[in-house]
């Protein structure tokens, strides 16, 4: 049966485990913020956060750090919400 | 449905599109009750947008090892997951 | 290079610097969006930012101490470590459930979410990166034994190598073994023993002997 990207249990990788560690930057913080600011407020469940992550490509799952797939799936529940507007962070960033 | 402690499992080997917590390394496989948690709203559910009543009632399920990965897990090593009764049946 | 311990941008800091990666400027973006829809405050993610770096693994250490010490504290961490760490006057999170899992002679707990990356961040701050990692997730189901051995942990096969998926809502915390020679130790003492890796089970607690020899 094929794996979803995100259902890595004994997925096939000998890969040693890096254990570099590194302190949250002020932006992840502020994603994490965000992301249980908007649960507090009943805007959106971590099950559909999951969901949204889940929905990424295997490639773009992969090459994404963990508070850019927050990021991502913040994004995309917001939109098909009706929150946000498509393209409004696009736009928000070029003002 | 309900399960006792001790009592052994399968879990549904079933394609689900769509949000779930089954991992898939473990569907199709066999287990053991090895605690009973409380009910929780259905994720499945919640994902999109629904309020996930009914709730469903979650067990901690336990798998040898030796079973998942036969050709290196040590014999007395153990998985231990956290599943939901609709995921569950009766081994026979 | 960020300063998060201290106070933190307000709305009117540029949107997009060059020595950042893409999602930094994209998560102001975001923000400055959600505070003018009137959805949440900057407040709120102040608040919220306070308390995520005010966690860390020295609360679930508390925890542990106390079970060490208590038999009975032990027997109530083990039924619901949740209202054990309120006892603690400790904030268990917002997750309704935390179970304590207790490592012995014949058991030992290692932790880990292959689906996503849950973790009792409440008790241990936030989760290192190789615990999100794709290759922990994947491997510490199917070959624990050899992750551990990554983290300079060698375990008897007649030991238990238990490894807890955190699969829905609940979160686990590895109450690690007692070392030996800490009987006479103060409970603070014993707390300075409980590392953040050995409450997911990926060491041991640190001897009596080491915790004098580390810097």
């Amino acid at each position: 049966m094929k794996r979803a990207a995100h259902d890595r249990g004994g997925w096939p990788t000998e890969e040693p485990i890096d254990r570099t560690e590194h302190e949250l930057e002020d932006w992840e913080l502020r994603m994490d913020a965000i992301e249980n600011v908007l649960e507090q407020h009943g805007v959106l469940k971590t099950d559909e956060m999951r969901r949204g992550i889940e929905s990424m490509p295997l490639v773009a799952y992969e090459a994404a750090s963990y508070y850019e797939r927050w990021l991502f799936t913040v994004e995309t529940i917001l939109e098909e919400k009706g929150v946000l507007a498509r393209g409004e962070v696009d736009a928000r960033m070029q003002a | 449905m309900t399960f006792t402690l001790g009592e052994d499992v399968r879990v549904a080997d079933r394609p689900h599109d769509g949000h779930h917590r089954t991992p898939g390394y473990l569907k199709g496989k066999r287990g053991r009750i090895v605690r009973a948690h409380d009910t929780f709203r259905n994720p499945e559910t919640r994902a999109y947008g629904e309020d996930g009543l009914p709730g469903l009632r979650l067990y901690l399920v336990e798998f040898e090892s030796g079973e998942l990965w036969p050709s290196r897990a040590k014999a007395r090593d153990r998985v231990h997951a956290d599943l939901f009764e609709h995921w569950l049946v009766r081994a026979s | 290079m960020s300063d998060h311990g201290h106070s933190h941008e307000d709305a009117h800091d540029p949107i997009g610097r060059d020595d950042e990666p893409l999602a930094a400027a994209r998560v102001r973006a975001l923000e400055v969006l959600l505070v003018e829809k009137g959805i949440l405050t900057h407040d709120e993610i102040r608040a919220r930012i306070d308390w995520l770096v005010s966690r860390t693994p020295a609360h679930g250490a508390r925890l542990v101490a106390r079970a060490w010490v208590d038999p009975s504290f032990n027997e109530r961490a083990l039924d619901d470590a949740r209202l054990a760490a309120l006892e603690l006057d400790l904030d268990p999170g917002e997750s309704p459930h935390v179970v304590a899992l207790e490592n012995t002679d014949e058991v030992h707990h290692v932790v880990v979410c292959t689906l996503c990356s849950c973790y009792p961040k409440s008790l241990l701050g936030p989760p290192p990166d190789w615990y999100k990692s794709l290759s922990y997730r994947s491997r510490a189901v199917s070959d624990p034994r050899a992750v551990l051995r990554e983290f300079g942990l060698e375990l008897d096969d007649d030991v238990e190598v238990r490894v807890v998926d955190s699969t829905a809502d609940i979160r686990y915390i590895v109450i690690p073994r007692r070392p030996v020679g800490t009987e006479a130790m103060s409970e603070d003492s014993l707390a300075a023993l409980v590392t953040r890796d050995s409450m997911i089970g990926v060491a041991e607690a640190l001897s009596p002997a080491s915790e004098l020899t580390r810097a």
